[in-house]
């Protein structure tokens, strides 16, 4: 049955060649580029990711060639809400927020997807590197371009009106069948760091924000105070570059970030043994996989930020708050992250954390 | 699946006279500012069109200057003007056109220009006091005064021969963009008594990419274009003969058969007008209810978004424009509509159908037929 579909396309490739393959299988589609900022220079002069002028203008071209009526939508307001600010307040509550995993969240499956569905369309279509199959969410068969991760927190009745079309495909696939189908987008560089931050200097767009507010940089080991910072927001759990620490640490090994607490406006730096934890609690769990609520402990695995390392873990979730034990010990957790449960390929669920030891 | 087609006042198809004479000349050679007999032969061509234009506008031949386009002559009235005359104040409606309004805007932060908008009513009409007023503030440092004769969103037609005659008691020259007012509404350059007088091509039936500049004797605007000299040195540029010949047929014919089409227009807008209120009873008609362009309907939908209407009914092959200008694609709400005094969620929610010489009733059936049911969609989608 053919289906009224929604085609997200940011300019890029991957958006680009989703939204070709679902017209292809017949499908009604339309195309639609999320205006983000309301005036986008304030955001991104360069052609560093989303959010130019050329980027939805790249979008228009690709849509005409697959012959696709294509609108923009201005998403500025709501995006500035629910993904910028909550950004800034959350670093400037000690914690490492994920923009994209909100923006999935808050923006392409909430705000647009609701749009959609009131204006008639079945389905919101993406480029996102991953599959869906029935309802289940599951890595891309390419797995340096799996975004599954960033897509974990979308809830069962999110993802059935979802369709992500490249799952099967690797990335030179898709630039390849870009070329093949007269996509000028084919070959146009991939989209990095925070699409917001046109510089990708997060300390000093935190700072423009939140201001400056000296605090110290405590050692965890002999409780000195062995250096200062500008403000706690700034930092990041496992950060170890750009600590500024004026001396060198009584065991003579290397610094990490092991908390920021902004109350006391104070980081806390030590060794990177001091960085392993093994048991991870999370909230806002999302049970979006083919099982139910671990009720009972159970054995998979979880991934704890974008493109990070994959560990064994048992997951239990009571009340509202979800327990990992990893079977081997994680460093760099931090706070506000999300961290997302696997069975093999297969999301099962995903919570963010709120705290490890 | 066809389409209904209610977008003349974004562009209107060519007319089979313009095509005519347009193709006539693509396959000629010659420059008409060369001295051979191509040039005199393609010269000839300019000025007969020059001829035409002229009389079918109530001007003289010598005061058409051709441009590539109605922005162009309106950067060329409002820049040009302002350098000539060496003074500061440019007065001009708060509902023109960006390509009055822009050029006004760079001209001060750039030239040290000071612009003042002319208020307009809940119609968008400026009123003779308004700008009497705003002369008054400082007449002797005014460049130029620009007031469009008939609105390109609303429709709304402006007492432009009012306004001219006050700017002219203070020696000031009077500008007016009747781009969508040639062909719908009886335009006289001279009887208007305005100074310079923006045209365009394919707004009447004409190619796109030619238009106009009416300049009256003695109104000498800085040119915005240097180079060869042609059109007495405001406007230099080779001569586009192809262009020109065809944007004169339109011109002839679009004001031979003027009236009769502005009836017809008329009759079948009201329709229009009738059926989308017994299928939206709450819609607002936005501009004035009389003294409006005959092919124009501009309405409010309240609880809807526009460019969400568009969508539903481009989809249902319903073809329309949501009035407002585009920065970077993102829709902004309309200066027209928020310089009349509405607030921002009702100028979102607005639609502009306008009806030109290729309209039919079945046009408007198919608008009638969906309308409802799009708006009603529209709505719950403007909610969540």
């Amino acid at each position: 049955m053919a289906l009224r579909v929604l085609a997200a396309m940011s300019g890029g490739v991957d958006s680009a060649v989703a939204a070709a393959r679902i017209a292809e299988a017949g499908h009604d589609v339309t195309g639609v580029h999320l205006a983000l900022s309301s005036n986008p220079q304030s955001y991104r002069t360069g052609a560093r990711g989303c959010c130019t002028i050329e980027d939805s203008r790249d979008a228009r071209r690709a849509a005409d060639v697959i012959g696709i009526p294509f609108y923009i939508w201005d998403m500025a307001e709501r995006f500035h809400r629910d993904v910028v600010e909550d950004f800034v307040s959350e670093y400037a509550a000690g914690r490492t927020p994920n923009p994209c995993l909100r923006c999935n969240e808050k923006i392409k499956f909430e705000a647009v997807l609701d749009r959609a569905l009131a204006l008639g369309f079945d389905a919101v279509a993406t480029g996102h590197h991953a599959r869906l199959v029935d309802g289940v969410l599951s890595r891309s068969v390419d797995p340096a371009k799996d975004q599954s991760y960033v897509l974990g927190v979308l809830t069962r009745e999110q993802l059935s009106h979802a369709i992500f079309p490249l799952g099967d495909s690797t990335k030179a696939q898709v630039r390849e069948e870009a070329a093949r189908r007269g996509l000028t987008v084919a070959d146009k560089p991939d989209s990095h760091d925070i699409c917001f931050i046109a510089d990708g200097n997060t300390r000093a767009f935190l700072a423009d924000r939140l201001g400056a507010s000296e605090g110290p940089i405590v050692d965890a080991l002999s409780g000195e105070v062995v250096g200062t910072h500008a403000g706690a927001y700034g930092y990041t759990v496992g950060q170890r570059k750009g600590l500024h620490i004026d001396r060198p640490a009584p065991d003579g090994r290397p610094r990490y970030v092991l908390s920021v607490e902004p109350v006391s406006n104070t980081v806390t730096v030590g060794p990177r043994t001091a960085l392993e934890v093994t048991s991870i609690v999370a909230t806002r769990p999302i049970w979006n996989g083919p099982s139910g609520e671990p009720r009972e402990q159970i054995a998979c695995t979880v991934q704890l930020r974008a493109h990070g390392e994959v560990y064994g873990c048992r997951a239990q979730l009571s009340g509202d708050d979800l327990h990992i034990e990893l079977d081997a010990p994680a460093t760099g957790v931090a706070a506000g992250q999300g961290a997302v449960l696997y069975d093999g390929d297969t999301v099962i669920g995903s919570a963010t954390i709120a705290a490890a030891s | 699946m066809g389409t209904a087609y209610l977008d003349h006042a974004a562009t209107t198809p060519m007319l089979p006279e313009a095509v005519e004479a347009m193709t006539a000349q693509l396959g000629q050679v010659g420059n008409a500012s060369s001295l051979h007999a191509a040039g005199r032969r393609t010269r000839r061509v300019v000025e007969e069109s020059r001829e035409t234009i002229a009389c079918a506008v109530g001007a003289r031949p010598s005061e058409v200057v051709f441009t590539s386009g109605g922005t162009e002559a309106d950067n060329l009235a409002i820049k040009g003007l302002f350098w000539a005359r060496k003074r500061r104040r440019i007065l001009i409606s708060a509902v023109e056109h960006h390509a009055g309004l822009d050029p006004a805007q760079w001209l001060a932060d750039r030239q040290g220009a000071t612009v003042e908008l002319l208020e307009v009513d809940a119609y968008g009409r400026v009123h003779p006091e308004t700008l009497r007023a705003a002369i008054a503030r400082d007449p002797d440092d005014v460049a130029l005064v620009s007031v469009m004769w008939a609105n390109n969103e609303v429709g709304t037609i402006q007492p432009v021969q009012v306004l001219a005659a006050i700017a002219h008691d203070h020696g000031i020259p009077f500008h007016t963009d009747a781009v969508q007012a040639l062909g719908q509404l009886p335009v006289s350059f001279a009887e208007s008594g305005v100074d310079a007088m923006t045209i365009s091509g394919h707004k009447v039936g004409g190619p796109m990419g030619v238009g106009a500049l009416l300049l009256a004797r003695g109104v000498d605007p800085e040119p915005v274009l240097h180079g060869g000299g042609q059109e007495r040195d405001v406007r230099s540029g080779t001569l586009d003969a192809p262009a020109i010949a065809g944007f004169a047929a339109a011109v002839e014919t679009a004001v031979k058969h003027r009236h009769a089409t502005a009836e017809r227009l008329s009759v079948l807008r009201d329709d229009l007008i009738d059926r989308v209120r017994q299928a939206v009873p709450d819609v607002i008609l936005n501009g004035d209810p009389v003294d409006r362009l005959p092919g124009n309907a501009h309405f409010s939908f309240p609880g809807c978004e526009g460019d969400a209407l568009l969508m539903l009914l481009d989809a249902k092959g319903v073809e329309c424009s949501t009035g407002s200008a585009c920065s970077a694609g993102v829709a902004q709400p309309s200066h027209v509509l928020l310089a009349m005094g509405q607030d921002g969620a009702r100028a979102r929610g607005s639609l502009r159908f306008s009806l030109g010489h290729t309209s039919t009733e079945a046009d408007v059936d198919r608008l009638a037929e969906v309308i409802g049911n799009v708006v009603e969609r529209a709505r719950r989608a403007g909610l969540t």
